[in-house]
């Protein structure tokens, strides 16, 4: 059989589009499902497998070695250390404790403000772009551009229109009569405001597009039906549109949280994490403490409570949206 | 943020004065007169044509001046071609070690005299003693703090070029209309001049920024009162005496006596003096080509004494040569002959707005009539972060976060630097137990 199907593919690679690649689509369909060979998934899957081989799994595992040992690869030596790293971690009275949940605390607040909103206001945009108006793409284009921008370029343009004393931004609330003192930049909570909100404009445009794939996806047959039924606005949205979303939402919300609890250029660039270091990110303070400081292990071993704090988070996001769909049904 | 420049000025009639060593070495009759081995440094270079590649972080206003030296050195030299890799010195800083370690690093490279320790520690780098003694280089010819502060473990791990501190700028103009005629020498005088300015209209004369370079402001005023950040031994740290809790007291006087607006982020207290928003700024000398294009009235005088002695933050830009996984003798002689030349060029690197660290170049008048010459006359008032390895990323880390978060009014001045000196101390435990080896 085996044999059989690939001559098949064979021949109608031989001849591509020629009358000849009618005979073994026809012994196809006679010989039902077609089987390959055991290794042909893998084949397909063999580039993408390497490269994610070679670059994300054994890193990440040579990433648990490294968190084992005190890690300083300039050093003649890289003593085994066990779980010290980790230890050291949880011990008030080490050094880092007190940078690193610090960190992990700012990654917390960060996430929990950024999320809603980059869940929220792309939906609402993309709804606006699904409608049809005059200068539809043009607007659409307007929504995704700052997306296209690096992070270098989104902090350091609005590190200088929020600056408390030379920025354009106090500058233009002051001729509004509006207080135009705030210290955007140095002071919270008028940081995290400044971070999550220059976020939220720069990356809304890449949630708004998948948004409004999805919206698309959506049968113009059901939004009939319920007009029918007497169903006004709202309620289309309420019981057409946001469960014809819903498999995306789940999808939507994890890339949001991973990308939200991997903030790290916006502070570094426009609050250097402070004041102090309220600012600081958790990758941030990995950052420093591996690349700066060169304590990889220590470094290492934050990655990994990281790590495993997004996992617990990403299963408790699974867990929501499975119970929705069930509950609905 | 850019760090300092320095600028060299071709002047070939220092480059016969040096020593008696160089002047044999330069000679050119060295391949007949002496059998050399290859490892032995003969000031010159006779052998195949050879590139080295050459890291430096000169990314401001420096840069085309060090272009242009290399430049000039290239078309000098027949069989050796610099070419020079210019980085953010942050990423410099992080690349090099990683590079030198995967064998891949440069041939020759600047640095700055505090990090030399560390990557010396590192093994990063290697001694130049033989190279310092063939150039005929010694301690009279340089400050003795400078010439000390490369040496690591008895042996001597960079070549200076400049040295550039921190300056005081101010506005002529506004000084003029304040009616204040000659830059602030002390406290009281300081507080006159702010207090004059003020009532000539200019309200914030004088911005306290929260980070770079407030703690630079704060080691200067800590040396100035008597005080010394960092034990002698180099496992502690001692930011929380007086002499620093003065010092950022000080700091933080100004913001609440109104001389500054509160809450200044990076970089813009340099921003507003551009605008002539303020007066007064202490900033590095590596600026002055940067404020002299934006045809900004202004000039520079040391920063006043506001302490018992005068004394202020400074660097130097160190000439090193990178560990090699294996060794081309060719490429390190060459490397030799290229920072023997920088360094006899040093004072076309006056231009940059750098110090010489020469005496002999900077007695030969290079800077004669350039803005940095005031500051270059209190040369012997600088002061340097000792050669302890790994104190950059301590001190960051620790004084410039204490630094911001009392500047920012966060936290008192006393107790954020007793908390900074606690954490500095582990670190530099740690980092003496790691290095120490």
């Amino acid at each position: 059989m085996t044999t059989h199907v690939s001559t098949g593919v064979l021949s109608s690679e031989g001849a591509p589009g020629g009358p000849a690649a009618g005979g073994p689509r026809k012994q196809r369909r006679t010989g039902g499902i077609p089987q390959q060979g055991r290794a042909t998934p893998w084949l397909f899957l063999a580039p993408y497998l390497a490269l994610f081989g070679a670059f994300v799994v054994l890193p990440a595992l040579f990433g648990v070695w490294i968190s084992l040992h005190d890690w300083d690869y300039t050093m003649p030596a890289q003593p085994f250390v066990g779980l010290e790293n980790y230890l050291s971690l949880f011990q008030p009275d080490s050094v880092n404790f007190e940078s690193f949940w610090g960190s992990m605390r700012a990654t917390g607040i960060f996430t929990l403000f950024s999320v809603p909103l980059l869940l929220v206001v792309p939906l609402a945009v993309a709804l606006l772009m699904a409608q049809n108006f005059p200068g539809r793409n043009f607007f659409r284009a307007v929504y995704f551009a700052p997306y296209v921008l690096g992070v270098a370029v989104v902090a350091v343009l609005w590190r200088y229109l929020l600056d408390s004393n030379i920025g354009l931004v106090n500058y233009y609330l002051g001729a509004l009569g509006l207080p135009d003192d705030t210290a955007w930049t140095t002071s919270t909570p008028a940081a995290w405001v400044a971070l999550i909100g220059v976020t939220v404009w720069w990356t809304l445009g890449f949630n708004a597009v998948i948004y409004l794939a999805a919206l698309q996806e959506i049968p113009a047959e059901l939004y009939e039906a319920a007009r029918m039924d007497g169903a006004n606005a709202w309620y289309q949205f309420l019981h057409v549109t946001l469960p014809g979303l819903r498999p995306i939402l789940s999808f939507i919300t994890i890339i949001t949280l991973i990308a939200s609890a991997n903030m790290f250029g916006q502070s570094y660039l426009m609050t250097q994490g402070g004041p102090g270091r309220e600012t600081r990110t958790a990758i941030y303070q990995i950052a420093e403490t591996g690349l700066r400081n060169f304590q990889m292990g220590d470094a290492a071993a934050m990655s990994y409570v990281l790590t495993v704090f997004l996992m617990a988070v990403s299963v408790v996001v699974f867990f929501v949206f499975r119970e929705k769909k069930e509950s609905g049904k | 943020m850019s760090q300092p420049i320095v600028s060299a000025r071709r002047r070939l009639a220092t480059f016969t004065a040096i020593g008696a060593a160089a002047a044999i070495a330069l000679s050119g009759c060295a391949s007949t007169g002496e059998a050399q081995s290859a490892e032995e440094f003969t000031g010159e270079y006779t052998g195949p044509a050879v590139e080295l590649s050459y890291w430096n972080g000169f990314t401001g206003g420096d840069g085309p001046f060090m272009e242009k030296m290399v430049k000039e050195f290239n078309a000098e030299h027949d069989n050796i071609t610099v070419k020079s890799n210019t980085m953010q010195w942050g990423d410099f800083y992080q690349r090099l070690p990683a590079a030198v370690t995967a064998g891949e690093g440069p041939d020759v490279g600047v640095m700055h005299l505090d990090q030399l320790a560390t990557n010396a520690a590192r093994g990063v780098i290697l001694p130049l003693d033989d190279l310092a003694s063939e150039l005929g280089l010694t301690e009279d010819d340089f400050t003795a703090e400078v010439w000390d502060a490369g040496v690591y473990e008895d042996e001597r791990f960079g070549i200076p070029l400049d040295v550039h501190s921190l300056a005081m700028y101010y506005n002529t103009e506004h000084f003029e209309a304040a009616g204040i005629t000659e830059p602030p020498t002390d406290d009281a005088s300081f507080q006159d001049a702010l207090t004059k300015l003020q009532a000539a209209g200019y309200e914030t004369p004088f911005w306290m920024p929260a980070r770079w370079p407030s703690h630079l402001m704060n080691l200067s005023l800590q040396w100035q009162n008597g005080g010394e950040p960092y034990g002698a031994d180099g496992t502690e740290a001692q930011f929380d005496a007086k002499a620093g809790v003065d010092a950022l007291t000080w700091q933080t006087s100004i913001i609440a006596d109104g001389f500054s607006p509160k809450d200044v982020a990076v970089d813009s207290q340099y921003v507003a003096f551009k605008n002539g928003e303020t007066s007064i700024t202490w900033d590095g000398i590596w600026q002055i080509n940067d404020l002299t294009d934006s045809g900004l009235p202004y000039a520079a005088a040391p920063i006043p004494t506001i302490g018992a002695d005068a004394a202020v933050w400074a660097n130097s830009h160190n000439f090193f040569l990178p560990k090699q996984r294996s060794a081309d003798n060719n490429k390190v002689n060459a490397a030799k002959v290229f920072i023997a030349w920088m360094s006899e060029q040093s004072g076309e690197w006056a231009g940059s707005g750098m110090i010489p660290a020469r005496q002999s170049v900077r007695d030969s008048g290079v800077l004669d009539g350039t803005v940095q010459a005031p500051i270059a006359d209190l040369i012997d008032s600088m002061r340097f972060l000792p050669a302890v390895p790994g104190i950059g990323s301590v001190q960051a880390e620790t004084l410039e976060v204490a630094v911001a978060e009392a500047v920012l009014g966060e936290s008192d001045p006393a107790a954020a630097l007793a908390k900074a000196t606690e954490t500095a101390s582990k670190l530099m435990a740690d980092n003496e137990a790691s290095f120490g080896k």
